[in-house]
């Protein structure tokens, strides 16, 4: 211990503190500070890097089960749409069919209408021919008739036999 | 080549067990003449307040160690004894004796001159400076010299060491921090060897001992004592022969440093677990405080011996190891020591890591003690 205390040198003592000290203070601010800084800026890039690279891939998975749901859902929307258009297809031709049923039966009906009116237009002229020739048949029967007296009275007789009969 | 059928390392190790039994029977008989010698002249010289150089191998070898572990005035890589010369180059003296004195260390000629400077006279002893007269006689009492020793301030090896690492911190630290932004996050060059070391002092020695809230304002120092101390110790291990992680006054101001900071930053639950302990009966409370406030004393001042000894150790014993080489002068022997001190080296490089690490931790400890959120009473423990 005394050889220890003998060998103290205050010189020395004071030389080592001050340049010490120094060294700590400029190491500090020129080297331990931007060293520690760069080396935790580092392995916070790292940490980022490998979280962002988790991260796009949890992203690539859920874009791929949502392209597939997107899939899907286009799918069916045009299933949908598929069966909703043959629907109004169907639809459409059956319409078209009642509506032709209906416009072809309309029209039968007016023909039958007009052949019939026409027939009766036809019969009534046919009658009206008829009667008009059997007028004139008549005339002349009777102007036949009516030339001799016998016969003349012939026929007033008959006939007043049978307006008496009626 | 088979010798035997026993495994190279274990005849490796039987070699080195049976090795001090024939070292010290040879040069023994001699030496004590010699080392006698060497003491009768090492006194006489320091009458006069010079070294002189002891003549015996072991002796010079464990002069050499000593004075390797004491700050050095000047910067020597070697030195020719014959010629007296010394290779290397001397540092500033710089002395607070009624103002500053600024003279170079080349003016004690290694401590073996008076340095005369603004009419004031000054001796270097033990890497001490003492001032004296003009004929540079020292007053010893109990071996140790009563002169007046003016405040040293100068720039010794160990500051110099300091300064370069300091540097050498500052450069490195600094660039990896700019490779940062010009590379986009990703460190570039030199510092980036020590990218993996700062995240390990954040992650495994700040973070769980200090948690996670509030471990970031503690950074700055335990990063730098980290480095500091890491630095340091493997500049202790190079050839230019620093010791300043092995210098009590470098250990001492690091742990004061982290007993100021456990100190100041500590919360009121701290306080409360020193001065009034929960959970006690009021009359251990009162023997308990004193207890508690002694521990928190002897934390920083274990930090301060762990790292001081274990450095001056392995100094210590590498260097008697490499000084062997030269004890034996024998080829088996000294390549044998030599394989010793490269094994010693690289465990030494391990210890250099591993009491960074436990100072550092342990810094971080302290200040987690210091800032621990109070908990159930059980929790405690």
């Amino acid at each position: 211990m005394e050889k220890l205390i003998n060998d103290f040198s205050f010189g020395l003592f004071i030389w080592q503190v001050v340049i010490f000290v120094g060294l700590i203070l400029l190491l500090k601010k020129f080297a331990w500070k931007p060293i520690l800084d760069a080396v935790n800026e580092r392995e916070e890039g790292i940490k980022n890097a490998l979280l962002s690279a988790e991260n796009a891939k949890k992203e690539m998975q859920n874009l791929k089960s949502d392209n597939e749901k997107l899939l899907a859902e286009a799918r069916a929307e045009r299933d949908a749409l598929m069966k909703e258009a043959r629907e109004i297809k169907d639809k459409m031709i059956n319409d078209a069919k009642v509506e032709a049923q209906a416009t072809g039966e309309k029209m039968i009906e007016q023909a039958k209408a007009a052949i019939t009116s026409e027939k009766n237009a036809a019969m009534a002229e046919l009658k009206n021919q008829v009667s008009s020739l059997s007028l004139e048949i008549a005339e002349k029967v009777l102007r036949d008739e009516l030339s001799n007296k016998e016969a003349q009275t012939k026929l007033v007789e008959k006939m007043l036999g049978d307006a008496k009969l009626n | 080549m088979v010798i035997s059928k026993k495994p190279l390392h274990f005849i490796a190790a039987l070699l080195v067990a049976f090795m001090p039994l024939v070292s010290s029977a040879n040069p023994s008989n001699d030496s004590t003449a010699v080392e006698a010698h060497a003491v009768a002249k090492t006194e006489e010289a320091s009458h006069e307040g010079v070294h002189a150089e002891p003549k015996d191998e072991k002796a010079k070898i464990k002069e050499f160690i000593n004075h390797h572990l004491l700050d050095s005035h000047s910067f020597y890589f070697n030195a020719d004894e014959e010629s007296g010369k010394h290779f290397g180059f001397s540092l500033p003296i710089i002395l607070w004796d009624n103002g500053f004195q600024f003279f170079s260390s080349s003016k004690f000629h290694n401590g073996e001159e008076v340095a005369e400077h603004n009419g004031n006279f000054y001796v270097l002893h033990h890497e001490k400076i003492y001032k004296t007269d003009a004929s540079g006689k020292l007053n010893e009492e109990h071996g140790h010299p009563t002169n007046v020793r003016p405040l040293d301030f100068s720039i010794t090896k160990s500051v110099l060491g300091i300064l370069l690492i300091a540097l050498l911190m500052f450069l490195v630290f600094t660039s990896l921090a700019k490779s940062y932004a010009k590379n986009g996050g990703i460190a570039k060059g030199i510092g980036r060897i020590f990218e993996p070391i700062v995240l390990y002092v954040r992650d495994d020695i700040a973070i769980p001992n200090i948690g996670e809230k509030k471990y970031k304002k503690y950074m700055s120092y335990l990063l730098t004592i980290f480095f500091f101390i890491l630095f340091l110790n493997i500049l202790g291990l190079t050839p230019f022969g620093f010791n300043v992680t092995g210098n009590f006054t470098i250990t001492a101001s690091l742990a004061i440093l982290t007993y100021l900071i456990t100190t100041f930053t500590a919360n009121k639950n701290y306080w409360g677990h020193i001065f009034w302990m929960p959970g006690v009966p009021t009359p251990m409370k009162f023997i308990l405080a004193p207890i508690e406030l002694l521990g928190t004393i002897i934390k920083p001042f274990s930090l301060m011996i762990r790292l001081y000894a274990n450095m001056v150790a392995g100094h210590v014993v590498l260097m008697s190891i490499i000084g062997l080489m030269f004890i034996f002068k024998s080829w088996i022997g000294s390549s044998l020591s030599f394989g010793l001190a490269f094994a010693l080296s690289i465990l030494e490089i391990l210890v250099a890591f591993l009491q960074a690490y436990i100072f550092t931790m342990l810094s971080a400890l302290y200040f987690g003690a210091g800032n621990e959120e109070h908990h159930h009473e059980d929790a405690h423990h």
